[in-house]
């Protein structure tokens, strides 16, 4: 493959990233509507996830699938609608999914790892 | 009995039409101008631009030819919408007799409602969209079968008349210098369909390029204002799911 | 309303109106996210603190915005579904409005069941 399919490949990634993400979403629906019956609560949330590797790896995967997906649509509204273009486009996308990659881990570490540390 | 002599298409009522052109040129700034154009009982816009240059004011630049939606050079943005100009009648488009013209939008003006149409027709050859001969005169002329699905994918696009309607109508155009657009990924559409097409994959290469189908984002303003009721949008679905296949391997033939 | 937006709206059809939601939805889903995995890290340093925001998520304010941010994620996939379907799948367009309503159907049905159940 030649340089010029690099565009189409991100095409490929963002709609494999959505379809890899379709039963997250619908899991992370459910188990929003069953936790929120009767109030939020800090050890509620926690006593769910911690030291969970199912979670873990659960919303592990979606904070990757999430920070590309994410990255990839602001990289198109940048292009079209924020006229950026070449390095300047595809830099600040890059800075972008590795910043919602950071902060998603740091978030997944606090309610399944972290806390019994 | 003798009846009040009315000219024949005239209206009785003797009503004029407002009409506003975007005018200038691509050095001098763009300016608005009201017309007052007699109203007709059967009238079309560009009957009305034409009334306008040929009796108010012989500058007005605009560009036709046939008159019968066949040469596809009179399109112009009508109250904000792409429409070509020789079959669209005023009573279906003025507001409170009342019309805004415009030079076909994502192109760049040369005077008045003329536009450059240079880049909407190079990317025709950018999407490779040219027939690639897969035999010479020589040989005998092969036999289609008119009926077979596949010719009917092909057949689906060709009345294309190239007027950028849909090119004018399209915001990814608009956000995207690099973006094909709807006429020329349809007609590669048509080209990868046909049977007597020598390099299908030829086709896929250039559409996967930068600017290409996966730019699209399926608005469908494209199919929604051909005014020949092709359906660009569906054709450009149809380069992406042929490219993702190829993507996992697959081949045409 | 300016010309060019309302030069816009003279455009709009309804596959344009889904194509912006989808857009919208998508730039809301992306200002939400790091505030949303901001609040869950605060676990990491006490849970008190990600109680105190929980306390505060009971407001109506917040509640609504919750709704709301469901209500986008909800939207924003169904949209891109739509989009995967009419881009990838070779179905008629009548084939393809039945799917939708059947695929819409269900969710209703479900999150009807799952309400109840909880």
């Amino acid at each position: 493959m030649t340089d010029n399919r690099f565009d189409f490949r991100l095409y490929m990634l963002q709609r494999l990233s959505a379809l890899l993400m379709v039963p997250f979403v619908l899991v992370h629906l459910g188990v929003m509507i069953y936790a929120i019956r009767g109030g939020l609560s800090a050890a509620e949330i926690l006593g769910r996830t911690q030291g969970s590797l199912a979670w873990f790896a659960f919303y592990g995967t979606f904070v990757v699938a999430v920070s590309v997906h994410t990255a990839l649509g602001l990289r198109a509204i940048l292009g079209e609608w924020a006229g950026l273009r070449g390095k300047a486009r595809d830099g600040l996308s890059v800075v972008i999914a590795l910043m919602l990659l950071a902060l998603g881990a740091r978030a997944i570490w606090a309610v399944t790892m972290g806390g019994s540390l | 009995m003798s009846q009040p002599v009315v000219p024949s298409r005239t209206r009785a009522d003797g009503e004029k039409l407002s009409v506003t052109l975007e005018r200038g040129g691509p050095d001098g700034a763009s300016y608005r101008q009201t017309f007052d154009v007699p109203a007709y009982d059967k009238q079309t816009v560009l009957d009305v631009v034409s009334w306008i240059q040929q009796n108010a004011d012989p500058s007005v630049s605009y560009r036709f030819a046939c008159r019968v939606g066949m040469c596809g050079s009179c399109a112009m943005m009508v109250n904000g919408v792409p429409r070509w100009t020789c079959r669209t009648h005023v009573s279906k488009v003025a507001k409170g007799g009342a019309m805004e013209l415009a030079p076909l939008r994502n192109l760049p003006v040369i005077k008045d409602l003329v536009t450059d149409m240079d880049a909407f027709f190079d990317k025709w050859g950018a999407a490779e969209a040219r027939h690639h001969p897969s035999q010479t005169r020589d040989d005998p002329i092969a036999a289609i079968d008119p009926d077979s699905p596949e010719r009917q994918i092909a057949d689906a696009a060709i009345e294309c008349i190239n007027c950028a309607v849909c090119y004018a109508a399209c915001d990814t155009v608009a956000g995207d210098p690099d973006y094909l657009g709807p006429a020329a990924l349809q007609r590669a559409w048509t080209l990868y369909n046909d049977a007597k097409e020598a390099d299908p994959e030829a086709v896929l290469d250039a559409v996967t390029a930068k600017g290409g189908c996966h730019s699209c984002h399926s608005i469908g303003s494209c199919t929604a204002y051909c005014p020949n009721a092709l359906d660009p949008v569906s054709a450009i679905a149809g380069l992406k799911r042929a490219s993702a296949k190829r993507f996992f391997g697959a081949r045409k033939r | 309303m300016s010309r060019a937006l309302k030069r816009t709206m003279s455009r709009a059809h309804p596959l344009w109106l889904a194509y912006i939601l989808h857009r919208l939805s998508g730039l809301g889903l992306v200002l939400f996210l790091p505030l949303h995995f901001w609040v869950l890290s605060l676990a990491l340093d006490q849970a008190a603190q990600l109680d105190g925001f929980l306390a505060l998520a009971d407001l109506a304010l917040f509640k609504f915005a919750e709704f709301g941010l469901v209500f986008l994620l909800a939207l924003h996939m169904f949209g891109g579904l739509r989009l995967m379907a009419l881009e990838w799948l070779p179905w008629s367009s009548r084939q393809k409005t039945l799917a939708a309503a059947a695929v819409a159907g269900s969710f209703l049905v479900s999150v009807s069941f799952l309400v109840q159940a909880i």
